[in-house]
């Protein structure tokens, strides 16, 4: 463990004393800056709000489904929750949160002063956050389909021809659009922005080989979504046509056709799932290594697995249209195509296990939110597999069964290593440290809600119950599954109330954590906690992956070996 | 063993460290972006190629656009020699070859409106008659509201140009731009050959 005092630079930079300011000086600093850590935190913040209240959304649902024949809810109404749900949930809190994480963390990682562009950083931001305030204005501003309400109810991905005008008259589908063309707009401009830095912000020694994985996984991702989120907004222009210039792309009754709108979608939608789960990945390989007190397994094996996983993920794209009747030789490829991306999937899961193998394990809880992360993305994976059966589709596809296998990736799997990258880094963040015996309450309470609802969500699945119905018949058997899993939404709510608690109590009664509280070895450690605008006084010189421990250890250090 | 006042190792000599220009590793991924929203308006021309319930056809009304052609391409490479010549700070070389791009994607750009007022105006075809009008407008739209684009920046630089404000240090700037141009020259000859060529 270093000493404080190899630090004092770096404290030093930080521990400026800051003159009293009034609320409009700070709203205007905010509102008006091109830091890339504060846009960081806008990008965190905004997400946060967005999840509760999509959360909020699902949580509605889960009342309304919890016994049959319930009117907890209006069918218009849950039509509108189920498409604001996912919408919000895909657009507005993970594309946002994990781009908030990677502008927070690329440039210390690095060694950067700042992103490559820090005004189009900006821009990005508020594309997104006012696409997000625009989709929910569509409760109040926009007009629905007659008596019905307004917010958009066609789903998120927004079959046509429900989106034609004739079919969603007013302008709530218009809302859909609009805010998701902003969205990818500003996942465009952000993922330009990481690319840029990563290629040309690097501080001297940082060279690709010895980049730390999150950033070769956020440049990863980033790639993909410049050839996944340009088609959904191309799609999108398409859609707008459709409805304001009366053109013919998706219009049936003109010769248009509804699938070639299912196969644009999925072209977005399948490579998306893999845009936000490799920040997840990037998160288990920075918290993983630290906590077995062991170098990641398998570096090479682990950046050829994930370039390897953006390409093959461009090809599985239609394993989500089974049941359209695609002929046998495509329904042929897509099975071997999402099959064969379960490889590199596969070699990931083994060089996490070899890292965690033989080391020193510390519990803290980002470890354990990283331990459940492996293993329900494990049996994400499985369920991925069976589904990417074509036979095994057509029967279960649309049911419950793909609802239980998607929320199993997105939530035990992405939200999973997002808590733990919020317990991970809030000390660099804040310069506090979050409560590890609230923490342990949150992590055993979200396993435990996690589990009871999205496990047994997967055997309504296997009974029938198709997703998106709004009640259903009490001679189903499905009931009490339904009401277990309802009860088991509880309880991840209270546990989500209690990490946001953890989260406000931390910031201002957490312990002083220090510019590097994990003995961890990656440049961001090497900057004050908080960091100071500038991020590093002087401009680091690496030499190795870990160049941390190089300080810490230099009779050992890494430099040596490489 | 030294160490700097980091604390991170010098101890051994730095190879040489140089880095790509950020405006051009943007510009490419830009580039790479906008090529897969043309790629999905392509492939919608393709798919619905023939499948229009009702007339004009491409066959009966598209014209072969040879002339326009020959000037946007052209201007791929005057956009170069201006850029060349900021390079070695001939100011005034930059301003006449990028005005000639200028004209060059102007005569494109004049082309193709008055391509579209006679579709409209004589042949009846806007987006909403049939799929190939609807196709048609969309990918030919798409691409020249990329050449306004760039025509008001190559306009906008070829000002600061004349007025003596764009020396050779902005010469990474305009290379950029000229990248910008020779994506949209490109794009163009796929349009082209689609659209025109096979596709009539």
């Amino acid at each position: 463990m270093a000493t404080d005092a190899s630090y004092g630079n770096a404290l030093a930079g930080g521990a400026q004393t800051a003159p009293s300011r009034t609320a409009l000086q700070i709203v205007h600093e905010w509102v008006t800056t091109v830091d890339h850590k504060k846009i960081g935190l806008m990008y965190i913040v905004s997400a946060l709000l967005f999840l509760v209240v999509a959360g909020i959304e699902a949580l509605l649902m889960r009342i309304q489904l919890a016994v049959p024949n319930n009117t907890a809810v209006s069918p218009e109404a849950f039509n509108r929750l189920f498409t604001m749900h996912g919408t919000t949930m895909v657009f507005f809190v993970g594309m946002p949160i994990l781009f908030g994480f990677g502008n927070y963390l690329i440039p210390l990682m690095i060694g950067a002063r700042d992103m490559a562009f820090p005004r189009l950083n900006a821009f990005s931001f508020w594309c997104t956050f006012f696409g997000g305030i625009l989709l929910y204005l569509s409760y109040v501003a926009g007009s629905g389909l007659a008596g019905a309400g307004t917010a958009p109810d066609v789903g998120w991905w927004a079959y046509a021809p429900l989106t034609a005008a004739p079919f969603s008259p007013g302008h709530s589908t218009d809302y859909w659009t609009l805010s998701v063309l902003l969205s990818g707009i500003s996942s465009i401009g952000s993922a330009i922005n990481i690319v840029a830095t990563v290629v040309s912000m690097r501080c001297p020694g940082m060279k690709l080989t010895r980049m730390p994985l999150l950033v070769w996984l956020y440049t990863v991702m980033s790639m993909l979504v410049f050839v996944t989120v340009s088609p959904l907004t191309a799609a999108q222009i398409m859609l707008m046509f459709d409805r304001y210039l009366g053109s013919h792309f998706f219009d049936t009754q003109a010769g248009g056709s509804a699938v070639l709108w299912m196969h644009f979608f999925w072209i977005f939608g399948h490579p998306e799932v893999y845009v936000l789960i490799l920040p997840a990945f990037a998160f288990a390989n920075e918290i993983i290594p630290v906590f077995s007190r062991k170098a990641i397994f398998g570096y090479p094996a682990m950046v050829a697995a994930s370039v390897g996983i953006g390409f093959v993920s461009l090809s599985v794209w239609a394993h989500h249209m089974f049941t359209v009747g695609m002929s046998a030789g495509s329904n042929t490829f897509f099975v071997l195509a999402t099959m064969a991306v379960g490889v590199p999937t596969g070699i990931k899961i083994f060089n996490w296990l070899a890292t965690i193998w033989g080391g020193r394990i510390q519990f803290t809880t980002a470890m354990l939110f990283s331990i459940g992360f492996l293993f329900q993305f494990l049996v994400a994976g499985l369920t991925g597999i069976m589904l990417a059966s074509a036979p095994f589709d057509w029967q279960l596809g649309n049911s419950y069964f793909v609802v239980a296998h998607f929320h199993y990736v997105l939530v035990g799997a992405i939200l999973f290593m997002l808590f733990a990258a919020f317990y991970y880094w809030y000390p660099k963040m804040t310069g506090r440290m979050m409560s590890e015996k609230i923490g342990k309450w949150h992590f055993w309470l979200f396993l435990i809600g996690f589990h009871i609802t999205f496990d047994l969500m997967h055997i309504p699945g296997i009974l029938g119950m198709p997703r998106r119905i709004y009640t259903y018949e009490a001679d189903r058997g499905w009931m009490i599954w339904n009401l277990i899993i309802s009860g088991g939404a509880a309880i991840q709510a209270i546990a989500t109330i209690v990490f946001v608690y953890n989260l406000v109590w931390s910031f201002f009664k957490g312990k002083v954590a220090g510019p590097d509280p994990w003995d961890a070895w990656t440049l961001e450690w090497a900057a004050a906690s908080p960091p100071p605008p500038y991020n590093f006084p002087q401009t680091p010189v690496v030499e190795s992956r870990r160049p941390l421990w190089d300080i810490k250890h230099p009779e050992d250090a890494d430099a040596y070996y490489e | 063993m030294a160490t700097s006042q980091y604390g991170l190792l010098t101890q051994q000599p730095l190879e040489p460290w140089e880095l790509p220009s950020r405006g051009v590793v943007g510009m490419l991924c830009l580039i790479l972006a906008e090529a897969a929203i043309f790629l999905i308006f392509v492939v919608a021309y393709i798919f619905y190629e023939g499948k229009s319930l009702s007339g004009p056809t491409p066959a009966e009304v598209l014209k072969i656009p040879i002339f326009s052609t020959i000037c946007l391409l052209s201007s791929s490479i005057t956009v170069h020699f201006a850029a060349h010549a900021l390079k070695h700070n001939k100011t005034r070389q930059t301003s006449a070859w990028l005005a000639a791009t200028v004209a060059l994607g102007t005569i494109f750009i004049a082309w193709t409106g008055m391509e579209w007022y006679e579709l409209i105006y004589k042949e009846g075809l806007t987006i909403k008659t049939n799929l190939f009008g609807t196709t048609y407008y969309s990918l030919v739209g798409l691409h020249a509201t990329h050449v306004v684009v760039g025509l008001l920046m190559l306009s906008l630089s070829l000002a600061f140009s004349l007025l003596g404000w764009q020396t050779e240090k902005h010469y990474n700037r305009l290379e950029v731009l000229s990248l910008y141009w020779h994506f949209v020259d490109a794009v163009w000859v796929v349009v082209f050959l689609v659209v025109y060529v096979f596709g009539r």
